[in-house]
């Protein structure tokens, strides 16, 4: 029991709390294929200071487009049909994120909003040191910082995601791979941004590890007090961590609410689709046939259950 | 940090594709596989067809059309006229008709390595790799030490060891052939580990497939771009080997190719006698046969590679969606005045975005 | 009926670094038996070696030591080409499981030619049509014409259980069938094959990671762990009651919004450097037994254990 998050004090801290710290309104993505594609859809979300915001949807529903408009990293042919993007700084300042220029954009990622990308744990390079690529990332946006300082921050950006700083002489390949994902959260977390953007961050993770790695995230948000977008398809996972969720359904979203009140009662049936296809771990069944010499097999067997709506291909 | 890029693009469009070739095939017979391993017609794949069809039916037809190539006249180094089309050569032979008859040898010698330098290394690459253990460990090292053996080198002394009444067509092909599969073999090798272990290989063997049906049937069709690609350079390869050979005097001692004219053009002195009618024609069938194979070749690879073949239409439809969202930027800076940027440097950003990728 | 036994399976890889080897035992000393009608979940994290012991038992990797016994109804060894028709698998990925080369006809018609189920191109045809309205594939004549580029990938996974069925399966090792598959359509796959066991009363090994479809899915619940079986019981009791360390591990681990204020978030349980894999829990037997050592031996030594 080293960490006490979310007792009843912060929580009653951050429920009262809502300063908002970026608003996406009615953001529209457009792939210019020959029949363009709209990938986002009118989608409109305030992110407050501190907050995770956990993005769910399934496979092609648009949820890593918008994280990619947001961060301005989506690329031709995808382009940004309408909408507004904006960046409340701490200092109080706004930030219009869709004007900003080439340096300015370097400037404002990373610094004020990082990304963890799907996957990123591969995206380590392969020949050189964490340390090399801690201290490049951060000499880049703050090319000045002496010697001493670079490693003092990537010694404390270790620290902080659990990672021995002993670490930093490594390569990628001597990390596991739950090590390779936090050392990519530290880097990400290296500039203090204000939000970070976190794309499947546990995916291909075992759920152990996943546990231990959401753990942190939830911790270091308490810290260092940083809103969180986390991105992924499994919705219990996002019942647990997240203040807020939004899900998302072919480039819409089609529900926004506090965790708590869409695990209890979803408006949207879709969300309720996605609800009850995980089965509950201790609770019933649910929508599951259990084989076998079971007296479920009998009754059930009338209601075709596989034929579910995929076949929308 | 360049090597965040974020490498799992969005796959909306890969779905919207997917999508769009299913309804264009609603209700149409469904393609074969055969169909898939075509390449998409380009103006470079046509040019490349052309020039092979033309220079393949020459060679066929060409040596019932001319006359004899061996005939001596006394009309020796004569310029190309209407009687000889492409002139004659120092002892009067007719250059048309030796340049027909020169062709299909060279095709031949060509065609021949090709197979067979295709089927050593198929065997060798693919067999090897599929049956792993001491098969592939022996298979590899024959085909590395193959690899490091200097080419042309060998060939020489080979055709040099062989006396010149039994050089024939077949010991040439067949040297040629023995010093230049190593290398398409190793390649196939890799491929072959590749395919060797993915899913659909271990479900055949799960459902009871023989081992050389697994070969033929599930792997061998995934390979075949790759095949057709190493037959098409195994080819030039062969060609430009023999002309070589024969231009130092070592080629095959019965038959015609574009190198035997080459080395008579040399012997005769054609360059310095200036019968540039007698050494470019040969030549020049060589460079556009090289030429054709290759551009066929350029379209092989987009099959082998489908990020190249949706490079163009990408970047096309990059371009246009660029020019989109500038044209909506400035819209909205009009009724925003507070955005201060001219759009000079806006485009400037823009094509920087578009060229980067 | 096919019943499959497994007995005291063992599987060591030789590892080679430099001029040094190493041996490394991916499955040790588990047994488990599969029962038509019923279905066993082999629950476990990557490396735990639980895809080790499908290839063994599909005869893509020969164990180090162990027998795979397989018999039918009257106590005759299933053997050879047998024993390709009646043990087949449903692949993880159906991306990678489906050659992209072939339609999907020639999919499930192989399998039918080579094991002579169907004697002439026409009967073929209409078996293979008959197996994709099995798995609702349908229009059954269009999907047979597809390549496997144009399915979703619920629609592929499906024609991979078709196929695996196709040869007349009686045991289905299903490693990791919808982890790929995206959410809302794991369910339907998972009660397709949980119909196709009861028709066909097949004895099903379901691999799997995730907890919560492994207790709802299936009979018996095997937990595995660095090689070693460390939990086996009904599937409740397994899940509801663990009793083994990692068993607990697991069960924190996976989200489950019915738990109570997510406690489970402030709580640093997951240090594994405690986890002891020498050690199994047995519900059956109600007792703990020794893990890594051949079965016969575990049962003796259980008492002397039980109260570690």
């Amino acid at each position: 029991m080293t960490t006490t998050l979310l007792d009843d004090k912060k929580k009653a801290a951050r429920g009262g709390r809502t300063e908002p710290v970026l608003t996406v309104d009615d953001l529209t993505v457009v792939y210019e294929v020959e029949r363009p594609v709209t990938a986002v859809k009118n989608a409109s979300l305030t992110l407050h200071r501190g907050e995770i915001l956990g993005l769910a949807g399934e496979s092609g529903c648009g949820k890593t487009t918008l994280a990619y408009a947001v961060n301005r990293l989506h690329r031709p042919p995808a382009r940004i049909a309408s909408g507004s993007i904006t960046f409340h700084d701490r200092d109080g300042s706004d930030i219009d994120v869709l004007a900003l220029e080439d340096a300015s954009l370097r400037a404002f990622r990373w610094d004020k909003l990082s990304m963890v990308f799907q996957g990123a744990m591969n995206a380590l390079n392969p020949v050189t040191t964490v340390r090399a690529q801690l201290r490049d990332t951060l000499l880049a946006h703050r090319p000045r910082t002496p010697r001493a300082e670079v490693r003092r921050r990537s010694e404390e950006v270790l620290t902080r995601v659990g990672v021995d700083p002993r670490r930093l002489g490594s390569y990628a390949h001597e990390l596991s791979g739950g090590m390779r994902q936090r050392v990519m959260i530290a880097m990400a977390m290296l500039l203090e941004p204000q939000i970070m953007i976190m794309d499947e961050p546990t995916t291909a993770l075992d759920v152990v590890v996943q546990r231990d790695i959401l753990r942190e995230i939830v911790r270091l948000r308490d810290e260092l007090d940083f809103a969180v977008v986390f991105i992924t398809h499994d919705l219990p996972l996002l019942l647990e961590i997240s203040d807020r969720i939004a899900v998302m359904l072919e480039g819409e979203i089609v529900e926004l609410d506090t965790s708590e009140r869409l695990y209890r009662e979803a408006r949207h049936p879709y969300t309720r689709k996605l609800l009850g296809s995980f089965p509950s771990l201790s609770g019933e069944r649910g929508g599951f046939i259990r084989s076998g010499f079971d007296d479920f097999a009998a009754t059930v067997d009338g209601t075709d259950a596989a034929t579910t709506e995929e076949d929308r291909a | 940090m360049t090597n965040l890029s974020p490498a799992n693009e969005p796959s909306i469009v890969a779905e919207a594709e997917a999508e769009q070739v299913a309804r264009d095939r609603a209700g149409r017979k469904p393609l074969s596989g055969w169909r898939m391993l075509l390449p998409t017609m380009t103006p470079w794949l046509a040019v490349g067809l052309v020039l092979v069809g033309a220079i393949t039916l020459f060679g066929i037809f060409g040596p019932y059309l001319v006359g004899d190539p061996r005939q001596i006249r006394d009309i020796g180094l004569t310029p190309p006229s209407g009687d000889f089309l492409l002139g004659t050569t120092q002892t009067g032979q007719d250059v048309l008709a030796q340049l027909a008859y020169a062709t299909r040898g060279s095709l031949q010698i060509g065609i021949l390595v090709g197979v067979l330098a295709t089927a050593l290394s198929a065997f060798f690459g693919i067999y090897g790799a599929y049956r792993g253990g001491f098969a592939d460990e022996a298979f590899s090292l024959l085909s590395n030490v193959f690899l490091v053996i200097p080419g042309l080198p060998l060939v020489i002394v080979i055709s040099g060891f062989v006396p010149r009444e039994s050089r024939g067509l077949w010991t040439i092909a067949v040297v040629l052939a023995v010093t230049s599969w190593a290398a398409s073999a190793r390649v196939l090798r890799a491929q072959t580990l590749s395919v060797r272990n993915r899913d659909y290989v271990a479900a055949s063997k799960v459902s009871g497939e023989k081992p050389w049906r697994v070969i033929v049937v599930e792997i061998l069709p995934n390979l075949l771009p790759v095949i057709a690609s190493q037959f098409v350079f195994a080819v030039i390869a062969a060609i430009l080997g023999e002309a070589g050979l024969s231009f130092i005097g070592l080629g095959a001692s019965n038959s015609a190719t574009l190198g035997t004219m080459l080395f008579y053009a040399q012997n005769g002195f054609a360059l310095s006698l200036g019968a540039w009618w007698w050494f470019v024609p040969p030549g020049l069938v060589i460079a556009l046969f090289g030429m054709g194979l290759s551009l066929i070749n350029f379209s092989i690879d987009e099959i082998i590679n489908p990020k190249l073949k949706n490079l163009r239409q990408h970047r096309r439809r990059a371009r246009k969606a660029a020019r989109l969202e500038r044209e909506l930027a400035r819209a909205s800076r009009r009724s925003r005045p507070r955005a201060q940027e001219t759009d000079a440097a806006r485009d400037v950003e823009a094509a920087k975005e578009v060229s980067a990728r | 009926m096919t019943r499959v036994h497994v007995s005291d399976l063992v599987k060591d890889y030789s590892l080679r670094s430099g001029l040094r080897r190493s041996r490394l035992r991916a499955v040790d000393h588990v047994s488990l038996d599969l029962v038509p009608g019923r279905t066993v979940a082999l629950v476990g994290e990557s490396g735990s070696g639980k895809s080790t012991i499908a290839k063994i038992l599909t005869r893509m990797e020969k164990p180090t030591s162990g027998v795979v016994d397989v018999r039918l109804d009257d106590d005759t060894p299933v053997q050879g080409s047998l024993y390709r028709r009646q043990v087949q698998m449903v692949f993880q990925d159906p991306f990678a499981s489906l050659n992209p080369f072939h339609s999907i006809e020639h999919h499930i018609a192989r399998p039918l030619r080579i094991h002579q189920r169907t004697h002439s191109p026409q009967e073929t045809h209409e078996r293979v049509l008959e197996m994709l309205e099995r798995v609702n594939l349908t229009p059954a004549e269009d999907i047979a014409s597809r390549r496997p580029h144009e399915l979703s990938g619920g629609q592929r996974q499906r024609v991979a259980i078709a196929r695996a069925l196709a040869p007349g399966a009686q045991v289905l090792i299903a490693d990791e069938p919808v982890s790929m598959l995206d959410v809302s359509i794991r369910l339907g796959v998972l009660n397709l094959l949980g119909r196709l066991q009861r028709e066909d009363r097949l004895a099903v090994l379901y691999i799997t990671h995730d907890l919560a479809t492994a207790r709802h899915f299936s009979d018996e619940i095997v937990v595995l762990y660095r090689g070693r079986v460390v939990e086996r019981g009904p599937a409740d009791a397994v899940i509801l009651d663990p009793h083994h360390d990692y068993t607990k591990l697991l069960a924190m681990a996976a989200p489950d919004p019915e738990r109570v204020d997510r406690v489970t978030l402030t709580q640093d349980g997951t240090d594994r450097g405690a986890i002891d894999n020498s050690v199994c829990f047995d519900h059956f037997a109600g007792e703990w037994q020794e893990a890594g050592v051949p079965a016969a031996r575990a049962r003796g030594e259980a008492a002397a254990r039980g109260a570690s």
